[in-house]
């Protein structure tokens, strides 16, 4: 075989211009077309030990769908894709792919890395494009039950897989509509609603029961769950929103993240009065964070026609845990970045509403235990920058519902519930868990390999009772 | 689920469903609410149970019309269901036998300290109750209240019924004249009037307990709208709550927060009140088209 001319660069994706996007809520890539997926993919060097395949959580066969795209074979890369990941058309758009599977692409020590997401996605949104995914057919009921509590990702990968092996589930799920953050908090911009509800609705044809307005803990506890069935599995994310705990904080116009993107995206404030939820549109918007959630927030600002949007991070812009590409969105939109900031107290006005963050600036001292340098205040460097709007985004945990009222359940630090990392039981007897809850605020791709593990022990333990 | 079995018109501002929720029915203990959400555009707004009863798998909420989301639910008919009825939600009233405590009810308030009244009640204390509201008309459940109360005290602002007083009066000269008698007090009414409550109790060193209607969108301790400032920290109020010490209570803070929304609400009100006038006109419009055509 002759030896294949390497293209420096990434294909080019089009994307809706900055300008006109801080406007509406539409996705801001338009994916590849056949031909540019077909060009794209044949950057593949075809490694023999392919780095990227270690780099992917779920273990992709990336080369092998590549080769496929190549070839013109979609569907056969969309059927490979499956085999590992269960929601291709999500994760091709949120995985931080340059930490993951790109970043160790043989490519990378000279050039670009091939565009594994954007291909992933590519796959995905084609297979869809065809019609209506046909559902598999299904063994012979096992007639044994299992409760998945939560409907984000690991809740509907669990689901999707323990309906395929033949055992009756129901999701539980406490707001009015499934999908976890997908739903309520990554915006429509970045990821389609109509690309949950597909997949959602690809878990009820393979006929899973999806309960709704059911909040574990409350409308039943976990006990009487296992009473009901077989074997439970907690999917139920890392909820729970923090605050600063600085002066100020509970001034009217300081959201959370999830407040002020659940408003806007599960409740559509942005349709507000067509649609009854309201929400604050500043026109001078501060969001404190570095991350997704962050990059999400200070964006969605902009579109709910903020003037200026600006991120105060405490670190340095390489230390952002945010995605590459939302961060250079985020920029392109206009989004300032005041880094090495650390905000100390919000003061309000008269009637108690948000007008200034008052920061002080850091400098970087010595590295943390996480190896990052860590920020220091600068002594004295105080100042304020005027808002409107404040929206917190440094990170969340795990909601204490269940915990607290099922006092058995064992907890870790930070409010994580405890699980065996090779089966995710734990320490209930008939009791799993996966993603966020499991680890704290992570990403997509790991809470659905964390559910593809369990529904593989969920199944081992109906059929054996071995625990 | 979700259908409303049964409607009442307590007052002009005032009305009772009865709802068919067996899931919420079986858990609800006094002390928790629901969220509800009317239609697939309509936000989720917290009511607390007023009553509900485990065999016929219902609940029982009581609203009051302030805005566009209790107007609209206000035109729903027996047969109607709402999109969701989510909970039992909060924790529960913490009930023991007390001794002699205070149930003040304002307003709408009324309908969530009766199972409160009632569950302290059977648990063998001895239950004095106030009720107020602005006036006679938006007063209900007087009887039910006696029912749970061994001493009822109504008041109206205006004197239309019983005295004419705030309920914070009558509570003062109870606290004076059988303070030490007294062991808790609980209060449930608009916010102004919780606080005032607890400012009251606070000399006599009572015990009171408010339940805190903030503002909220899940529920379920996910977005922190609802927070509170109290002087140990801060809280959630639909999972730590709703009810709280009132001596606690950030009472200014909490007043400033449940009335950010105050422009949107007004322009949602309008909108929606428009949208219904222009429906009526057309409703009326073709009636009177199809009449002409004989149709
Ligand atoms: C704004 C935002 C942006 C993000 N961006 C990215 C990104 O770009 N890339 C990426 O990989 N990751 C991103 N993440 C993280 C990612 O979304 C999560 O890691 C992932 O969704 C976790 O999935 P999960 O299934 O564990 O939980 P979740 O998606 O959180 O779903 C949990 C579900 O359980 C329900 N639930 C909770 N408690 C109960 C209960 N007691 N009873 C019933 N139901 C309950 C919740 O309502 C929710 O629907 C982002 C997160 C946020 C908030
Ligand atoms: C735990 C809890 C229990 C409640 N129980 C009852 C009840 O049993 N009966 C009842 O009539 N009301 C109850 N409320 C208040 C009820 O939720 C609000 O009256 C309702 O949301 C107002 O909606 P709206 O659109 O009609 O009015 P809006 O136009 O939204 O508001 C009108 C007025 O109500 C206040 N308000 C708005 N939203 C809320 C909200 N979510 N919570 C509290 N106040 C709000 C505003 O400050 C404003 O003054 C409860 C609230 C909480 C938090
Ligand atoms: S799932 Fe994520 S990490 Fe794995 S190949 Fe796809 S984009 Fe890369
Ligand atoms: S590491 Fe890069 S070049 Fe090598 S197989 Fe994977 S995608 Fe292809
Ligand atoms: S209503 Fe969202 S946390 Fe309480």
């Amino acid at each position: 075989m002759p030896k294949k001319e390497i293209v420096p660069k990434k294909t080019p994706m089009a994307e809706q211009p900055p300008a006109e996007r801080i406007h509406n809520f539409n996705e801001v890539p338009y994916g590849y077309t056949p031909e540019e997926a077909i060009a794209e993919a044949r950057r593949c060097l075809e490694c023999k030990n392919p780095r990227c395949v270690e780099g992917c959580p779920v273990g992709i066969d990336i080369p092998g769908f590549l080769k496929l795209i190549a070839e013109g074979d979609f569907q056969g890369a969309a059927n490979l894709i499956h085999q590992a990941n269960a929601l291709p058309a999500i994760t091709g758009r949120v995985c931080p792919q340059e930490t993951q599977c790109e970043v160790v692409c043989a490519l990378c020590k000279k050039y670009e890395p091939v565009a594994i997401g954007r291909l992933e996605r590519f796959v995905a949104d084609w297979e869809a494009a065809q019609g209506v995914l046909p559902v598999p057919p299904l063994p012979p009921p096992t007639g044994k039950k299992v409760a998945v509590v939560g409907s984000g990702p690991a809740g509907i990968t669990v689901a999707a897989d323990l309906a395929k092996m033949g055992h009756e589930v129901t999701i539980f799920e406490a707001l009015h509509e499934p999908g976890g953050v997908l739903i309520y908090g990554i915006p429509e911009f970045r990821l389609p609603k109509e690309i949950v509800r597909r997949e959602v609705d690809y878990v009820r044809r393979l006929g899973v029961k999806i309960v709704t307005d059911f909040v574990v803990g409350r409308t039943a506890t976990l006990e009487e769950l296992l009473q009901e069935f077989d074997a439970v599995f907690l999917g139920t994310g890392a909820g729970l929103p923090w605050f600063l705990n600085i002066p100020g904080e509970n001034l009217s116009g300081v959201y959370s993240a999830n407040e002020y993107l659940t408003r806007v995206n599960l409740m559509k404030a942005y349709l507000f009065p067509e649609y009854d939820t309201p929400v604050a549109r500043g026109r001078r918007v501060v969001t404190i964070g570095g991350g997704n959630v962050a990059m999400d927030a200070a964006r969605t600002a902009l579109r709910m026609g903020a003037e200026e949007s600006i991120i105060v991070y405490r670190r340095s812009r390489e230390e952002m845990p945010a995605r590459l590409e939302e961060i250079h969105h985020a920029e392109e939109e206009g989004v300032q970045f005041m880094l090495l900031t650390t905000p100390i107290a919000f003061h309000g006005d008269e009637q108690g509403r948000v007008k200034e963050l008052e920061c002080l600036r850091n400098e970087l001292g010595e590295p943390d235990e996480s190896g990052r340098r860590r920020p220091v205040a600068i002594p004295g460097s105080n100042f304020r920058i005027p808002c409107d709007l404040a929206i917190i985004a440094i990170g969340q945990s795990p909601n204490p519902l269940i915990p607290t009222t099922t006092p058995q359940l064992k907890i870790g630090k930070g409010g994580v519930v405890i699980v065996d990392e090779k089966t995710m039981k734990t320490s209930i007897k008939g009791v799993f868990a996966g993603g966020d809850v499991a680890t704290g605020g992570a990403t997509v791709i790991l809470a659905m390999g964390h559910a593809r593990i369990a529904a593989k022990a969920i199944d081992e333990y109906l059929r054996t009772g071995e625990w | 689920m979700n259908r409303i079995l049964e409607k009442q018109v307590l007052s002009d501002v005032t009305k009772l469903m009865v709802v068919e929720a067996p899931l919420i029915a079986r858990k609800a203990q006094a002390g928790q609410f629901v969220i509800v959400r009317i239609s697939e555009r309509s936000e989720r707004i917290p009511l607390t149970i007023a009553d509900f009863d485990r065999e016929a798998g219902t609940i029982t909420l009581i609203f009051q019309q302030v805005g566009k989301s209790t107007e609209e639910m206000a035109t729903l008919e027996v047969g109607d269901h709402f999109a969701t009825v989510v909970g039992p939600l909060g924790r529960p009233t913490e009930i023991e036998r007390y001794g002699t405590v205070v149930c003040v009810g304002g307003g709408v308030g009324i309908a969530p300290i009766y199972p409160i009244a009632r569950a302290l009640k059977e648990a063998g204390n001895t239950v004095i109750s106030i009720i107020g509201a602005r006036t006679r008309a938006y007063l209900f459940w007087e009887d039910r209240m006696r029912a749970v109360s061994d001493e009822l005290i109504i008041c109206t602002d205006d004197g239309s019924y019983g005295r004419k007083a705030l309920v914070t009066e009558p509570l003062k000269e109870l606290l004076e004249t059988r303070g030490n008698e007294i062991a808790r007090v609980w209060a449930i009414g608009p916010t102004i009037m919780m606080k005032f409550v607890s400012l009251t109790t606070k000399p006599f060193n009572v015990p009171t307990i408010v339940s805190l209607n903030t503002i909220m969108v899940d529920g379920t301790g996910m977005c922190g709208g609802c927070r509170v400032e109290l002087t140990s920290g801060q809280r959630f109020v639909c999972v730590d709550g709703p009810e709280f010490d009132g001596h606690q209570v950030n009472w200014d803070n909490l007043l400033a927060r449940v009335q950010f929304y105050r422009e949107q609400e007004r322009l949602a009100l309008e909108h929606w009140r428009h949208k219904c006038r222009l429906e009526e006109v057309v409703a009326q419009e073709e009636a009177r088209t199809s009449v002409a055509t004989g149709r």
